[in-house]
């Protein structure tokens, strides 16, 4: 059983393709990492299967729910999708946490919210989480008063509140401060080993090696080469993926 | 032409009469240009074309015609097409409008100056557009557009001196009443120059109030 499955995705921005038939199937507890050169649809491949951004045509379905379009094409109500967005957790690269709630607000916000469950249930929560991504002291504070790493880890917290069903990363230590990125690298380490389903994309080849259960690599809006990850990033078949591994992999982190 | 300080004094009583009914057509109107504004901030914004069509009509309309010919117009003009007004209904409906125009084009810019991540965020988490903006957009966007507002509704509150015009025993026209029986115009518009100021008082003390209050994130 898929979380995710994708079929022929396309879309684009004005004139300009972005995703050209994209396919992509995540199943159950799986951690998945795209890799791929900037501009290569990866933002805008998460954006699709979250119903953020429209597009034109393709299969997308997500937590059991059709995304964008439905069997025979009809067009999935907003209401439908935004009903969805409850079971798919999603990180960004900006943190974008809630600037005027504290940490412990910005975790309770969407529990409570959407889900109108009570308080004190959510709270009891919405603290275990912030323990779990190692932020117990710092309920209290506010996003300004955060860390990059702090602020990103909030944000994991935030969307694991909702229990969603799979949780999807667009580059969440790109903002990050090296000597930050290992933090939260590590807690979504943690949150693959306890079987959550994960899409990550990511820039970080270390990451890719030892957590992804399946490495894929996109170029054009298409998705090149995928498999176990010491095969994509150890013997890629396709030039392009080789060329990509060649610029991205700095002699150190290769041996890594 | 010089103070009497007897005089000044002794106005001061019909000036209080007139500086209640400028206090009262100032709350309402204010209250109303907020309401307004935040209504037609919300109509720009929405993604609704035939909404935001219409409240930028209204908002060119309303900030294109100057105050006193908006309420001379509903004052003179709108009997005439069968709707006979109060003159304190046309003086707070022509306040309140002009208020919220300039109030829509302040909450708009408010909620555009906000990052878009903000709104994809709380969209991710599931809450619908109306409830991410109840809870997450606006409360950052009217913290950030507070001063402005606050202006806006000093400026309504010397303009309701235009409302003198349609007969409204406003403060101005306490102290144009005074000047006119007693022959002299400087002590009394001391008094009316002073109450004036002494109203926008609040209103200063109520913005820096909120603006420190909110200013937790
Ligand atoms: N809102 C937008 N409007 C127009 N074009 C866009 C928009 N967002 C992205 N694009 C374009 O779509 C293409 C794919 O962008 P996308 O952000 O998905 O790439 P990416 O693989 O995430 O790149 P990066 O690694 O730099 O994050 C790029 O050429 C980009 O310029
Ligand atoms: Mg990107």
């Amino acid at each position: 059983m898929s979380v995710i499955a994708v079929r022929n995705l396309h879309k684009s921005y004005g004139k300009t393709p972005v995703l050209r038939g994209v396919d992509l199937a995540v199943a159950k507890g799986e951690t998945v990492c795209v890799i791929g050169p900037s501009g290569s649809g990866k933002s805008t491949l998460l954006q699709c299967l979250n119903g953020l951004e429209p597009f034109e045509s393709g299969e997308v379905i997500v937590a059991g729910q059709h995304i964008g379009w439905g069997r025979g094409g009809a067009r999935i109500p907003e209401r439908e999708m935004t009903f969805a967005r409850r079971r798919i957790g999603i990180v960004f690269q900006q943190f974008n946490l809630f600037p005027h709630m504290s940490a412990l607000a910005n975790v309770m916000e969407a529990p409570v919210q959407v889900l109108k469950r009570p308080r004190a249930v959510v709270e009891a929560e919405a603290r275990a989480l912030l323990a779990r991504v190692g932020l117990a002291h710092k309920a209290d504070a506010y996003p300004a008063d955060l860390s990059g790493g702090q602020q990103q880890r909030v944000a994991i917290a935030r969307a694991l509140a909702m229990q969603p069903e799979v949780m999807l990363f667009d580059e969440v230590t790109s903002a990050l401060d090296p000597e930050l990125v290992g933090e939260v690298l590590a807690v979504m380490r943690g949150l693959a080993k306890d079987g959550m389903t994960m899409l990550v994309v990511t820039h970080e080849m270390g990451f890719a090696r030892e957590a992804a259960d399946r490495v894929i690599f996109m170029d054009g809006g298409l998705v090149v080469e995928q498999g176990p990850p010491a095969e994509v990033l150890g013997r890629p078949r396709e030039a392009r993926t080789r060329e990509f591994l060649g610029r991205v992999l700095r002699p150190e982190s290769i041996e890594a | 032409m010089d103070f009497e300080w007897t005089l000044f004094v002794e106005s001061l009583p019909a000036l209080a009469r007139g500086a209640a009914t400028t206090a009262e057509l100032a709350f309402v109107s204010i209250c109303g240009g907020l309401v307004l504004g935040l209504m037609g901030g919300l109509a720009r914004v929405s993604g609704i074309a035939a909404l935001n069509a219409f409240a930028l009509f209204c908002v060119t309309l309303l900030r294109g015609v100057p105050l006193l010919v908006t309420m001379l117009f509903f004052y003179y003009g709108l009997p005439s097409l069968g709707l006979l007004l109060e003159a304190k209904t046309v003086a707070i409906l022509a306040l309140s409008l002009t208020n919220g125009a300039y109030v829509t084009e302040i909450v708009r810019a408010g909620i555009q100056s906000i990052d878009r991540g903000q709104m994809r965020a709380a969209r991710s988490l599931g809450m619908g557009w109306a409830l991410a903006m109840r809870r997450i957009v606006l409360p950052q966007a009217l913290r950030r557009v507070l001063p402005p507002i606050g202006n806006e509704a000093i400026t309504l509150l010397k303009n309701t001196a235009l409302v003198s015009v349609i007969a409204i025993p406003d403060l101005l026209r306490a102290g144009t009443d005074i000047m006119t029986w007693q022959a002299n115009t400087f002590s009394p518009f001391a008094g009316v120059a002073l109450m004036y100021l002494m109203m926008t008082l609040p209103l200063v003390w109520l913005v820096a109030r909120l603006e420190s209050r909110w200013r937790v994130a």
